[in-house]
């Protein structure tokens, strides 16, 4: 039997169109998706029919977790100049007593996180590192003698009065919790809200209802 | 790293051969792949989606009487421990407590809750439908931000379906109370409101779950 002879050549494969393909994968994920936002903590959504998007600006989120910590967020506004972010803190800073500075400020207005520390530990807590702050997160007080998520609202709603209150809850939370930010909402006169929610099918017809 | 093929030139013939650049992908397609797995960690493709609620405003005048309902239309959601719901229709006058009435117990499950306001809801849910499938077949020729008006209008002029009063125990989650409110959007049921939970309504969970009565009559 004759030998059956190979060519000899290198085993090489044109990479190119490989990388037109990636190429287009990549642009399609950065135009489609948006950068996931950091939380403070894991917040599993509860689900709904829904199909209204979450507004991107005019909104402040009271995040509530399962531990029954209140965080807060606001948003800059449309504009990055409006800087609402700011405003709220600096009339914050007024009603505590608390000067803040013009770094500080800054550090506040480009913090994307929601926040959930007292006022009176916020100070320390912008100026300290990454891995401190988790620490100092115990929630925002809400008490009736020390109500600074009330005072969040208030002020939040003088200088934004466009803003629309969102709760994005963890479906595990108690609700006496969820029912006090109702209830400070409701004092402040919020009454309507958008609940954040995760989109679940769900399709009911005529054949459903029995006759 | 570009890489160029040299062909062996053979001969003392001096020819200018052809060089052919050929660059090798590789390492740009790992590149690629280490940034596409990037972007499918940090980001989020679907937008987090809302669910619009409205509170009834607080009554802060002591003299001012809350709303009269119709008690027939009434229907009380008690949200319970466990995931369990408790109803009951009409309502209860607080200088009853001594003969609470009976409190059924169901879920939220397709065939628990929704069964329930289905069959309360029957008209309207049938002309909402109806509407809708008209709007699918072309039979009603109207602009798609006009359904959700006609809807909201058909459910305005009912006056048949029922008054859901939601209220939540302290032992319930959140995710009970926005299930309740999808629950009410599904069925799609007119007129409802998220209220505080009375104390004898508590007794009636209570009783019904199986609890020990930890707060006293305390307003």
């Amino acid at each position: 039997m004759p030998k059956i002879k190979l060519p000899t050549k290198s085993p090489k494969i044109d990479m190119t169109p490989m990388v037109d393909t990636f190429a287009v994968i990549l642009v399609f994920l950065l135009l489609t998706s948006q950068m996931r936002q950091p939380e403070p903590t894991n917040v599993d959504m509860p689900f709904s029919i829904s199909e209204t998007p979450i507004p991107d600006f005019n909104s402040m989120t009271f995040l509530i977790s399962n531990d029954n910590r209140v965080f807060f967020n606001v948003d800059n506004g449309s504009d990055t100049l409006l800087k609402f972010r700011r405003k709220i803190l600096e009339e914050m800073g007024n009603h505590y007593e608390i000067q803040f500075t013009n770094a500080e400020l800054a550090m506040f207005e480009k913090y994307n996180s929601a926040i959930g520390v007292p006022m009176q530990q916020i100070k320390e807590y912008l100026n300290s590192e990454m891995s401190a702050r988790k620490n100092m997160e115990t929630g925002i007080p809400m008490d009736s003698t020390d109500n600074q998520l009330a005072m969040w609202i208030l002020y939040s709603r003088k200088v934004n009065p466009a803003v629309r209150a969102t709760i994005k809850g963890d479906a595990a939370t108690e609700f006496p919790t969820v029912k006090k930010v109702l209830n400070i909402l409701q004092d402040k006169n919020v009454h309507r809200f958008n609940l954040v929610t995760s989109l679940e099918a769900v399709r009911i017809n005529l054949d459903e209802i029995q006759q | 790293m570009a890489e160029i093929i040299q062909q062996e030139q053979s001969g003392g013939k001096k020819k200018a051969k052809k060089i052919l650049p050929h660059m090798d992908m590789t390492p740009m397609v790992d590149l690629m792949m280490l940034l596409i797995t990037f972007f499918m960690l940090t980001t989020s493709l679907s937008k987090a989606k809302v669910m619009e609620i409205t509170l009834p405003e607080k009554i802060r005048d002591p003299n001012q009487e809350p709303p009269k309902i119709t008690a027939s239309r009434t229907l009380n959601i008690l949200l319970g421990p466990d995931d369990k719901i408790y109803w009951y229709p009409g309502r209860v006058a607080e200088e009853d407590y001594k003969n609470l009435p009976p409190v059924f117990q169901t879920d939220y499950s397709p065939a628990g809750v929704r069964a329930v306001l289905l069959e309360r809801n029957r008209s309207l849910f049938r002309t909402i439908n109806e509407f809708e499938r008209q709007v699918l077949e072309g039979r009603i020729r109207i602009s798609q931000d006009s359904v959700q008006k006609s809807i909201s209008r058909l459910k305005t002029d009912d006056d048949t379906g029922p008054i859901v009063l939601i209220k939540a125990y302290k032992k319930a989650n959140y995710g009970n109370f926005v299930d309740i409110l999808d629950e009410m959007n599904i069925c799609g049921i007119a007129r409802y409101t998220f209220m505080d939970i009375a104390w004898y309504e508590e007794a009636m969970v209570e009783k019904a779950a199986g609890i020990t009565s930890t707060s006293a009559s305390s307003n």
